[in-house]
C-alpha cells in the first residue's frame, strides 16, 4: 500500500532584515559573514505572529491545497523550539483551528531542528499501521538568536505542515524512512533561557555533519541507491554553506541541491528548515522524480526520507496555496530596533 | 398620565476633583437641586440615580442605597434605584423619575447623576468605558470608543464629504459656550489649528474631538405640574421623555453613519410632545466625539443625513444661529462624568428655558431638547421640555 | 478577559463560527441564540464563515485599547463578509494601503495575552486579499 504525503503547506512571515543591518548593530563588517554563511537575510515575524500562529497558517494552507476534510486527520504534531507554552501544546490550537477536533490524537514534539521530521515518521508509522487516515506532522519556529551571537544571523522564522496518508490521495509516496541518533550536546537552551548555547565549530563535524551523513549512507544502503537515483536533495539548512560541504560528501550534485536551498533569502527556520526546502522542491517536482531529504536536530539526530513523487502532483498545484517562491518574494525589511520589538527581545 | 414638571436643578463643577468622591459629589448636587426648589429631605418620594460604572471606578456597587443614606435620608427608608444604560445611564434616570411622577405612583422624586471618573489610571478609566461597547466582538479585537468613531467619522467622511475642519468646529463652538459656563472642566477657547494639531487618538480623530474623563453629578427634581407653582414660579414641563435602543455593536448597525437609537427616541419625544424637530429652539446633544455631535443633529431631524457638518459650519448649531446645540460646552467642554451628563443636560435646558443662563442664553428659548446616548448608539435617551 | 470566557468562543475566534436562520437565511457573526428576524418562529442552525469580505469603514488606533500597548498603532475596521454580516476585526497591512471597499481575508494572528504568566488570546484579523 502506498503510503506519504498527500499534501504540504508553508507559510513565511512577510518581514525580513538584512545581514548588513545586524552586523551594523554589532560592529562587525556583513561581508565575510555573508560570505561564510551564504545568507544574505533571513525572515522575521509581524509582532502579532508566533510559532502557534505560523502553524495554523501552514497547516491551513496543506489542508485547503488537497481540499482534504479536516475530520480525517487523525493525529497532529507539532514539532518546534520555541512553542509558546512550556506546558499546553501548540498542536490542539493548531487542531482547532483546523477543525480537526475532537476526534484526533495531538502532542508537541521537541528536538531542535528535527521536530517536525519526527513528527513525519510517527505520522507515517501512525499510517502505515492503519491507525489512522491521515496525520499532519508540522515542523514551526520563531527561533531565538542572543545578540551579538553568530546565530543571530540565521535564525528566522517558518512553517511547514505536511499531511501524510494513504492509497490514491497521495502525491509522494514515503519509500523508506530512518533515523540516525546519538547523544551529542552540540547547541541546547536550559529551560527559563531565552536563548539557545552551542557549541561553535562543535556543532559542524561531530554534529550536523556526521548524523546527516549516516543517516543518508544508511539509507542509500537500506534502498540500495546511489545518489544518481535521486534528481533532488534537501539537507537541514542552518546556512548556506554545510549543506553544500555535506552534499558533496555523499556524492550529490549542485544540482540535486539547489532547488531546495533556501536558506540565503530565509534564514533558518529550525523545525521548518529542511520541510520547507522539501516543500520548495515539491514546488517543481515531475511525477517519478525522486527526493531525498535528512533533516537534522541538535542533540542530536537526523531523519532522512525518500520520496517518489506520483502524478497526482498536479492536482494539488492549487494558486490559492503560495509556493515558496511566492512567500519569498515581496518582503517587508526591518531595521535592528523594529526586529528587536518584533522578536520580543525587548522585555516592558 | 399626568403632566411632570421640572422644579429644582442642581450641578456641581465638572473637572478633575481629586477632593471629592462619589458620594461628596453627588451629595452636593443634590442639595443644590433641594435648595434651588425648597423641598424638604422628608418630601422625596424616590430616587434615580444614573451611573455607569461605580464597580469598575470606585469598586462601589449598591449605590442606590449608599446614595439615599449619604444624603441623609436613611430614615426615610425611600426607593433608591440606581440606573445604567452607559453614558445613556443620566437620561436613563430622567426617563425611569419621569415614569414614576407621570403614572402617578410617586409625587416628589429626584432624578440625580454622577460619575467619578479619577479614582482610577486613565488607562482603566478608558478600559471601563469600553464596557459600553461589545466586550467580545468589539473590545476582543481592540475597539476602543474613539476607535468605533472614528470608523463612523471616515465612512461620513467619504460618503457625505464632510470636512476634518467640520468636525473641528464642533469643538471650537462647544469650547466657546464652555468659556460662559461656571460649571464647565474646560473654560478656554480652541481654534480649528489647534484641534488639528492636537495628537491623533484615532484617525481621523484627535485628542480636541474628543470628550474627557471627568468628574462631576448633576440633580433634577421632578413634581407633578399641578403641584410644581409649590415649590417655584418658573416650572419647566417635561413634554416627552422617550428611549430607544439598537444594536450594541456598532457592526451590526445597518448605516454606521446613522444612529437608529436616536432617531427612534426623537420621533417618540416628537409624537408625544406633538412637535416637529424644526420647532425646537435649543438642544443638548451627546458629542462624546465631534462627529457623535453632526450625527446627533442629523439623526435628530435638524438637518438632513449628511448635512451635519455644513450646517456646522455655516454656524447655525452657535449661540445665535439657527438652533444653538450644546450652549453648556457639550460632552467636550463641559466635561463627560458619564452617568452625571444626561441629567446636567436637563439642568443646562432648564436654566435655559428660565432664562437663567447667563452669556449663554439663547433668547427667547421656548422649547428645549436634550438628547443622551449609551455606547456607539445602542441606547438613546431625548427629552423635550417647555417652558 | 476570563480563560472560561475566551474559551467558550474559540470556534467564532478561531474560524469565524457563526450561525444561520434556516427560516430567513440571514447569516449571524457570532452565533446567535435567536434570530433577530424571525425570534422564536426562526431555526438557527451553525455555519462557518468562508472568510473574504470587503472593508466598510477603519480607523488607526494610536491610543491602544489595554492589551494592545505592543502592537500600536493598529488599524481597526470594520468588514463585511461576502455572506452578509458586518464584524469588528483587525487589519494588518500599512495605513495607506486601506481602502474602503478593499476586499480582505481572514487570517489567525495573536490578539495579546493575560500578562507574561497568562494564557495568550488567539484569533482572527485579515489581511488584503
Amino acid at each position: 500500500m502506498v503510503v506519504g504525503l498527500v499534501s504540504y503547506g508553508v507559510y513565511i512571515p512577510r518581514y525580513r532584515i538584512k545581514i548588513e543591518e545586524i552586523a551594523r548593530v554589532w560592529g562587525k563588517d556583513p561581508e565575510p559573514i555573508i560570505r561564510g554563511l551564504r545568507v544574505r537575510e533571513k525572515s522575521a515575524p509581524d509582532i502579532d505572529e508566533d510559532t502557534v500562529t505560523i502553524a495554523v497558517e501552514a497547516a491551513r494552507y496543506s489542508v485547503k491545497r488537497a481540499g482534504i476534510d479536516p475530520r480525517r486527520i487523525g493525529a497532529l504534531y507539532v514539532g518546534s523550539e520555541s512553542h509558546p507554552y512550556a506546558v499546553k501544546p501548540t498542536g490542539t490550537i493548531v487542531a482547532e483551528a483546523i477543525g480537526a477536533t475532537p476526534h484526533l490524537t495531538v502532542a508537541d514534539y521537541e528536538f531542535a531542528c528535527k521536530a517536525g521530521t519526527a513528527a513525519m515518521q510517527t505520522c507515517y508509522a501512525l499510517v502505515k499501521a492503519d491507525m489512522i487516515d491521515l496525520g499532519m506532522a508540522i515542523g514551526a519556529d520563531v527561533s531565538q538568536g542572543a545578540p551579538n551571537d553568530a546565530l543571530e544571523f540565521t535564525a528566522a522564522a517558518g512553517g511547514m505542515a505536511a499531511i501524510i496518508g494513504k492509497g490514491n490521495d497521495v502525491i509522494a509516496e514515503i519509500e523508506h524512512t530512518l533515523s540516525y541518533t546519538t547523544d551529542t550536546p552540540d547547541f541546547w537552551r536550559r529551560e527559563g533561557q531565552p536563548y539557545p548555547e552551542h557549541g561553535g565549530r562543535f556543532t559542524g563535524e561531530p554534529a550536523y555533519f556526521k548524523h546527516i551523513y549516516n543517516a543518508t549512507k544508511m539509507l542509500l544502503d537500506a534502498t540500495s541507491t546511489t545518489p544518481e537515483d535521486y534528481r533532488y536533495v534537501v539537507f537541514h539548512q542552518p546556512n548556506g554553506k554545510f549543506p553544500m560541504n555535506v552534499a558533496k560528501k555523499l556524492g550529490f550534485t549542485e544540482q540535486q541541491l539547489l532547488p531546495g536551498l533556501v536558506v540565503g533569502r530565509l534564514g533558518n527556520t529550525y523545525s521548518a528548515s529542511s520541510m520547507i526546502g522539501l516543500a520548495a522542491v515539491l514546488d517543481k517536482a515531475e511525477p517519478g522524480d525522486r527526493i531525498l531529504m535528512t533533516s537534522f536536530g541538535s542533540g542530536a539526530g537526523s531523519d532522512t526520507f525518500s520520496f517518489v513523487v506520483r502524478d497526482t502532483i498536479e492536482k494539488i498545484r492549487v494558486k490559492e496555496v503560495p509556493t515558496v517562491e511566492e512567500l519569498l518574494s515581496s518582503p517587508i525589511y526591518l531595521d535592528y530596533a523594529l526586529y528587536a520589538k518584533h522578536k520580543n527581545k525587548i522585555k516592558f | 398620565m399626568r403632566e411632570v414638571a421640572v422644579v429644582g436643578v442642581g450641578c456641581t463643577r465638572f473637572g478633575e476633583l481629586w477632593n471629592r468622591s462619589l458620594r461628596d459629589l453627588v451629595v452636593e448636587a443634590g442639595i443644590e437641586a433641594l435648595e434651588d426648589c425648597g423641598v424638604g429631605g422628608e418630601e422625596i418620594d424616590a430616587l434615580f440615580v444614573g451611573n455607569m460604572s461605580s464597580g469598575q471606578f470606585t469598586k462601589q456597587e449598591h449605590i442606590g442605597c449608599l446614595i439615599a443614606d449619604y444624603a441623609g435620608l436613611a430614615s426615610f427608608h425611600i426607593p433608591s434605584v440606581r440606573v445604567e444604560g452607559a453614558c445613556a445611564s443620566g437620561g436613563l434616570a430622567m426617563h425611569q423619575a419621569f415614569l414614576a411622577v407621570a403614572s402617578g405612583y410617586y409625587d416628589v422624586v429626584v432624578a440625580a447623576g454622577v460619575e467619578k471618573m479619577t479614582d482610577v489610571s486613565t488607562e482603566d478609566a478608558t478600559d471601563a468605558l469600553a464596557a459600553a461597547s461589545d466586550r467580545e466582538w468589539e473590545g476582543f479585537a481592540g475597539a476602543t470608543f474613539p476607535g468605533l468613531y472614528a470608523m463612523i467619522a471616515r465612512l461620513h467622511m467619504h460618503r457625505y464629504g464632510t470636512t476634518r475642519e467640520q468636525l473641528a468646529l464642533v469643538s471650537v463652538k462647544n469650547h466657546a459656550n464652555a468659556v460662559h459656563n461656571p460649571k464647565a472642566q474646560y473654560r478656554r477657547n480652541v481654534s480649528v489649528e489647534d484641534v488639528l494639531n492636537s495628537p491623533i487618538v484615532a484617525d481621523p480623530l484627535r485628542v480636541l474631538d474628543c470628550s474627557p474623563i471627568t468628574d462631576g453629578a448633576a440633580a433634577v427634581v421632578l413634581a407633578p405640574l399641578d403641584i410644581a407653582s409649590e415649590y417655584t414660579d418658573t416650572p419647566i414641563r417635561v413634554k416627552a421623555s422617550a428611549c430607544a435602543t439598537s444594536t450594541i455593536s456598532l457592526h451590526d448597525r445597518e448605516d454606521i453613519t446613522t444612529l437608529d437609537a436616536t432617531k427612534e427616541a426623537a420621533k417618540r419625544a416628537y409624537s408625544m410632545a406633538h412637535i416637529s424637530p424644526a420647532d425646537v429652539d435649543i438642544a443638548e446633544v451627546h458629542d462624546c466625539f465631534t462627529i457623535a455631535e453632526i450625527c446627533a443633529i442629523e439623526d435628530l431631524g435638524f438637518c438632513a443625513k449628511g448635512e451635519g457638518g455644513k450646517m456646522t459650519e455655516d454656524g447655525e448649531t452657535e449661540i445665535g444661529g439657527k438652533i444653538p446645540v450644546n450652549t453648556s460646552g457639550g460632552l467636550k467642554a463641559c466635561g463627560h462624568p458619564v452617568g452625571a451628563t444626561g441629567i446636567k443636560q436637563i439642568v443646562e435646558v432648564v436654566q435655559q428655558l428660565r432664562g437663567e443662563a447667563g452669556k449663554r442664553q439663547v433668547d427667547g428659548a421656548e422649547l428645549a431638547l436634550t438628547h443622551n446616548v449609551g455606547g456607539s448608539g445602542g441606547t438613546a435617551v431625548v427629552h423635550i421640555l417647555s417652558r | 478577559m476570563s480563560v472560561p470566557m475566551f474559551w467558550r468562543e474559540i470556534p467564532s475566534r478561531y474560524n469565524l463560527s457563526g450561525s444561520r436562520c434556516t427560516m430567513c437565511g440571514a447569516y449571524h457573526y457570532p452565533a446567535r441564540n435567536i434570530c433577530p428576524k424571525c425570534r422564536r418562529s426562526g431555526k438557527i442552525e451553525p455555519y462557518n464563515f468562508g472568510g473574504t469580505g470587503e472593508v466598510v469603514t477603519y480607523t488607526v488606533v494610536n491610543t491602544p485599547a489595554k492589551r494592545f500597548e505592543k502592537y500600536t498603532p493598529y488599524i481597526l475596521a470594520i468588514i463585511k463578509l461576502d455572506e452578509g454580516p458586518k464584524i469588528t476585526a483587525q487589519l494588518v497591512c500599512e495605513p495607506e494601503d486601506v481602502k474602503i471597499g478593499m476586499r480582505v481575508r481572514a487570517v489567525f494572528r495573536k490578539m495579546g495575552e493575560s500578562g507574561e504568566r497568562g494564557i495568550i488570546y488567539y484569533g482572527t484579523k485579515f489581511v488584503p486579499a
